[in-house]
């Protein structure tokens, strides 16, 4: 009789082709997001086929953590500029295909003056930016993402909006800022699929060399949030989208996006 | 396209940033990123108007942090990229250049010093020395040459280039404002007609082949787990850095033979320091005049030598204290006495020398007459 539990311990799971084996498991917490995040963009990269094109820039906080999680030449660097680096990159060479990956603080916060300029000059790159709305790596501090009310390291007692303000609207903003070539869309990790076609759109408008592309991709951090699985499943479902909206803002040839 | 933008030799009058525009172009850099900041914005107004004609390139970044990083991106993709910069543009240019150092970029960047601190004047100081060779958080493994001339602002921005690809470490030419918006007589040259070999770049990201398949990703970071893992790229780059810092570092001196004090200084105000030396010597005096080109690695070696045999440096500087503070550590233990002939953001003439030297020797012969 074959011994059904030890079939399953040896299954594999399936990776991207453009993952390295390497460095898995990969580094990030248990339960996080990231890890669905970058393999709807590994199954985008091996679909279009772009390996050997493609650069791949990882910011700072968690999204450092996939400097080599990828077959792919990467670099990595801190607060937002993983975006300049990019464009000088492409601006440089505009054979390669230059991906930005990074949080919300990165792109929101500290590097948010890349994220307005870059858009605003139409670099033919493509963003991908992480949305767990609070700082992953330093320990939970709050975000621009923040939600009214949600409690963090440094709003103990909730997110007061009088005070702090209302929660980023990142893809609003780039999408009011970009030209007519411009991709923009906020997915979610609870839809992986909608999610990289999303990214697949964004890479195949940079590779077209229409304009920005950037997509928002909203994402877990049960660690920070402090929630089991259930109430993890939750935030992302039935919370984040009452301040975040799902679904393409900016698609190039369809007027007022959708 | 146009051909070579300088064929032979050519005897022009130009001012400094756009001799810069002119030295970037003879060392066949690609591309520019820059951000708007007096006195270096010449550079980009030269380099922008060069563009079409010999198929360069050009960014206008939303600030110099993004200049820094898109040097940095450009470098990466294989291509000579450079910025300039200056004052406030420098402190932001720390950050980046801090990267280029931990990843050991070949970046180039030009300093045109304004005054200090914080935005202080447009037009002239020598105050961001400590800022450009010892800037960011790291140990200031990068190169820094001081110019004095415009002449020498087209040979260091060519060198620039060779010095950064060849040995990997982020480099600087550091002018002023001065050398930036006067303008001076040169000769400006096609390299290879002096025998100058350009160093070519090459691609860290994006080289042919797929990653995996063909080859190895190349994967470059700037944050580490490990104290450990740290440590080993340190400890690498510090005796990289060590090794090859006697033959980087570059120095011009004349009359330091048993001279009993020595004109010390760098830059533009080195041109004070000889003509002064140059006029007492006329005179019969015994004085000496050192000058050192490159700041980071500094001819610390030279330094102590000269340190050990001289009574006084007089230290002349456009800043208070912050060569001398270089020289020190350099000279450490050696018995020469530092005296200081500081101006902060203000430019220093050869008669003002000239009499500091007087006061000095002449106390000095009261001393031994007593």
């Amino acid at each position: 009789m074959v011994d059904e539990g030890a079939k399953l311990v040896n299954i594999q799971p399936v990776m991207p082709k453009c993952w390295r084996a390497d460095t898995k498991p990969h580094r990030f917490c248990p339960g996080c997001g990231h890890g669905l995040v970058l393999k709807a963009l590994g199954e985008a990269v091996d679909d279009l086929d772009i390996a050997g094109r493609v650069v791949f820039g990882a910011d700072i906080g968690c999204s450092l953590l996939a400097w080599d999680l990828f077959n792919l030449d990467s670099v990595q660097t801190h607060h937002g500029r993983t975006v300049p680096v990019i464009t000088g990159l492409k601006r440089a060479n505009p054979d390669l295909i230059g991906i930005c990956y990074m949080g919300d603080g990165g792109g929101y916060a500290i590097g948010a003056q890349h994220l307005v300029g870059s858009a605003a000059r139409g670099e033919k790159i493509t963003v991908i930016l992480v949305n767990n709305t609070q700082y992953g790596m330093t320990g939970g501090q709050m975000a621009p993402t923040t939600m009214p009310g949600q409690k963090t390291e440094t709003s103990p007692f909730g997110r007061d909006p009088a005070t702090t303000g209302a929660p980023m609207q990142g893809p609003e903003m780039v999408a009011s800022i970009t030209g007519e070539g411009a991709y923009v869309a906020r997915g979610t990790v609870f839809n992986v699929r909608q999610l990289k076609g999303f990214i697949k759109k964004a890479l195949a408008n940079q590779m077209a060399g229409r304009g920005y592309s950037f997509v928002e991709a909203l994402s877990l951090c049960p660690t920070n949030w402090r929630t089991d699985a259930a109430a993890t499943w939750n935030m992302v479902n039935e919370v984040m989208p009452r301040y975040f909206k799902v679904g393409e803002l900016k698609v190039p040839g369809e007027t007022g996006g959708r | 396209m146009a051909g070579k933008p300088i064929e032979g030799e050519k005897r022009v009058f130009m001012t400094g940033n756009e001799v810069v525009a002119y030295g970037a172009l003879a060392a066949e850099a690609d591309i520019m990123y820059g951000y708007p900041i007096t006195p270096q914005n010449e550079i980009m107004h030269y380099w922008t108007r060069m563009v079409p004609k010999y198929g360069k390139r050009f960014l206008q970044t939303e600030d110099e942090l993004s200049a820094g990083f898109t040097t940095i991106g450009g470098v990466m993709a294989g291509k000579k990229a450079f910025t300039a910069t200056a004052g406030p543009g420098n402190v932001l240019m720390q950050e980046p250049m801090s990267m280029a150092e931990a990843m050991r970029l070949p970046t180039v960047s030009i300093v045109q010093q304004r005054g200090g601190p914080s935005t202080a004047t447009v037009i002239y100081s020598q105050q961001e020395v400590i800022l450009t060779t010892m800037g960011g958080n790291g140990e200031g493994l990068r190169v820094v040459y001081s110019t004095a001339t415009h002449q020498e602002l087209f040979d260091y921005t060519i060198k620039a280039f060779n010095t950064a690809w060849k040995y990997r470490f982020p480099t600087f030419v550091l002018g002023d404002g001065y050398q930036a918006k006067m303008r001076e007589s040169l000769t400006l040259y096609d390299p290879a007609g002096r025998g100058i070999e350009l160093v070519p770049p090459q691609p860290l990201l994006g080289a042919p082949g797929v990653p995996g398949v063909d080859r190895p990703p190349a994967q470059y970071r700037n944050t580490y787990s490990m104290e450990e893992e740290l440590a080993e790229v340190l400890a690498k780059n510090i005796a990289d850095y060590e090794a090859v810092s006697g033959e980087i570092s570059e120095w011009e001196e004349s009359g330091t033979e048993g001279a009993d004090l020595v004109i010390v200084a760098h830059g533009v105000v080195s041109r004070a320091a000889k003509l002064a030396a140059r006029e007492l010597r006329g005179e019969g005096i015994r004085i000496g005049y050192f000058r050192p080109v490159t700041l980071r690695p500094l001819p610390a070696a030279r330094i102590r030598e000269l340190a050990a045999r001289a009574g006084s440096f007089l230290v002349v500087e456009s800043s208070y204290g912050q060569f001398t503070r270089l020289l020190k550590e350099a000279a450490y233990g050696a018995a020469a006495r530092m005296i200081p002939l500081f101006k902060p953001g203000v430019g220093v003439t050869a008669e003002e020398i000239v009499a500091r030297a007087r006061e000095l020797l002449s106390w000095s012969m009261r001393g031994q007459s007593s």
